[in-house]
């Protein structure tokens, strides 16, 4: 069991420090106690049926993950991590864009990241090689990081005060809408190859997050991409998302990406 | 297909819930599921048949109150149904609209015994 937050194991979610190289595969797995104990005090195989009674719970489904996404949020808080959470489909650019910016930044700002994806350590060493702290999860069949999964990720990684902490979610425009991971804000990164319609079709995704990165510009001569459609349909779904065009392949306008992040940051309180 | 996850969290309360009450069975859950949670009934009930077997909710009778989505629209003041996040305004045709409800996820009761 784990002692942090009382899960015992059984998932088969693991986490790898990259930097350390030691899989350090803490699996555990997430708590249905299938068998549960009723503690009666007389032995009998309940031939009186218990009477029926009414329980209210009112409680949210995704209350375990909000209050362990306040958790992350208060560790970020007290050492001043400005963590962003980066949803996509998959392939639109996420590890590109962070490898870009882990090396135009490098001296200027302190990163860690953690890489979600269903299997491979790819991603992770990617960034290493940028010479970056980084663990990666591997959620298996899992389709999205939760907070559970960062909150262990963090153990390993313990990114370092007044640091930017990039979790590049599992690629699915889908379900990671659902979960607060407890990050500061959530970035949603859309590549022109994609189709205009993308906020249309995924409307959680773009209406949960506050930034909107449109990769791969460098093709719209090659693909049939309304950006100022893209733009207008994002608006409709999400009327306060700042949108920015990028390609990180040419590096047009990556300045402005980098504007945003150093906006985002907040200089440490001098009492 | 978070629905999964989605079910699992909701065996983990109500089986919380239920033992709390000293109960062995669960013979009825009551959930709020509003029509913007992100949530695809067909999904969740595809789900919910093999993720309760041999658990507390195995057996138990579901009821889902679904919760129709309203919004207000922060131009013109009007309130009404809508279906997906870009419906616009019915008055003003306007998107700036604050989503009043439709986003619930939550077990509201337990019968158990
Ligand atoms: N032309 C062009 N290609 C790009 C750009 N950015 C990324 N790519 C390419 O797009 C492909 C996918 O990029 P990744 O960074 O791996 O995408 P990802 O979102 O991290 O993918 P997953 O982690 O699998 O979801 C790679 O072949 C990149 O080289 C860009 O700005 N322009
Ligand atoms: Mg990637
Ligand atoms: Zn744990
Ligand atoms: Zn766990
Ligand atoms: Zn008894
Ligand atoms: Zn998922
Ligand atoms: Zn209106």
């Amino acid at each position: 069991m784990c002692a942090t937050c009382g899960c015992d194991s059984g998932s088969k979610t693991t986490y790898k420090l990259r930097d350390k190289d030691d899989e350090h595969t803490h699996s555990h797995p997430h708590v249905h106690n299938h068998g549960y104990t009723h503690d009666h005090p007389h032995d009998h195989d309940h031939p009186h049926p218990h009477p029926k009674t009414v329980v209210d719970v009112e409680q949210d489904v995704l209350h375990q993950n909000n209050l362990l996404a306040q958790r992350n949020r208060g560790y970020f808080d007290a050492k001043n991590i400005l963590a962003l959470n980066l949803v996509s489909s998959p392939g639109s650019g996420k590890t590109t864009l962070l490898e870009r910016t882990l090396k135009d930044l490098k001296g200027q700002l302190e990163f860690a990241v953690i890489e979600g994806d269903q299997q491979t350590s790819n991603d992770a060493d990617r960034i290493y090689a940028t010479g970056t702290s980084v663990t990666q999860i591997n959620t298996g069949k899992g389709c999205h990081l939760d907070s559970h999964m960062i909150l262990h990720a963090m153990q390993g990684l313990k990114p370092k005060e007044n640091s930017v902490l990039f979790i590049e979610n599992v690629g699915n425009l889908v379900c990671p809408a659902m979960f607060d991971l407890g990050e500061k804000e959530r970035v949603v990164i859309i590549s022109v190859t994609e189709g205009d319609d993308k906020p249309l079709k995924y409307p959680d995704m773009f209406h949960s997050s506050t930034l909107c990165v449109i990769n791969k510009i460098d093709l719209l001569p090659y693909v049939p991409f309304d950006i100022e459609k893209v733009k207008a349909n994002a608006k409709k779904v999400n009327h306060q998302l700042e949108i920015i065009e990028v390609s990180c392949t040419s590096g047009q306008g990556l300045q402005e990406w980098y504007g945003w992040l150093k906006s985002k940051i907040l200089q440490p309180e001098t009492v | 297909m978070h629905e999964l996850s989605i079910v699992m969290s909701i065996i983990n309360i109500a089986e919380q819930q239920a033992r709390a009450a000293h109960a062995t069975v669960i013979d009825e859950i009551e959930l709020d599921i509003g029509t913007m949670s992100g949530i695809e009934m067909d999904a969740l009930d595809f789900a919910w048949t093999g993720a309760v077997k041999q658990t507390m909710l195995e057996g138990a009778e579901k009821k889902v109150n679904r919760i129709a989505a309203k919004a207000h629209c922060i131009d013109c003041d009007a309130e009404f149904a809508i279906e997906k996040y870009y419906d616009a305004c019915p008055v003003c045709g306007e998107h700036l609209l604050y989503i009043l409800q439709g986003k619930e996820l939550k077990v509201k009761s337990l019968v158990v015994s």
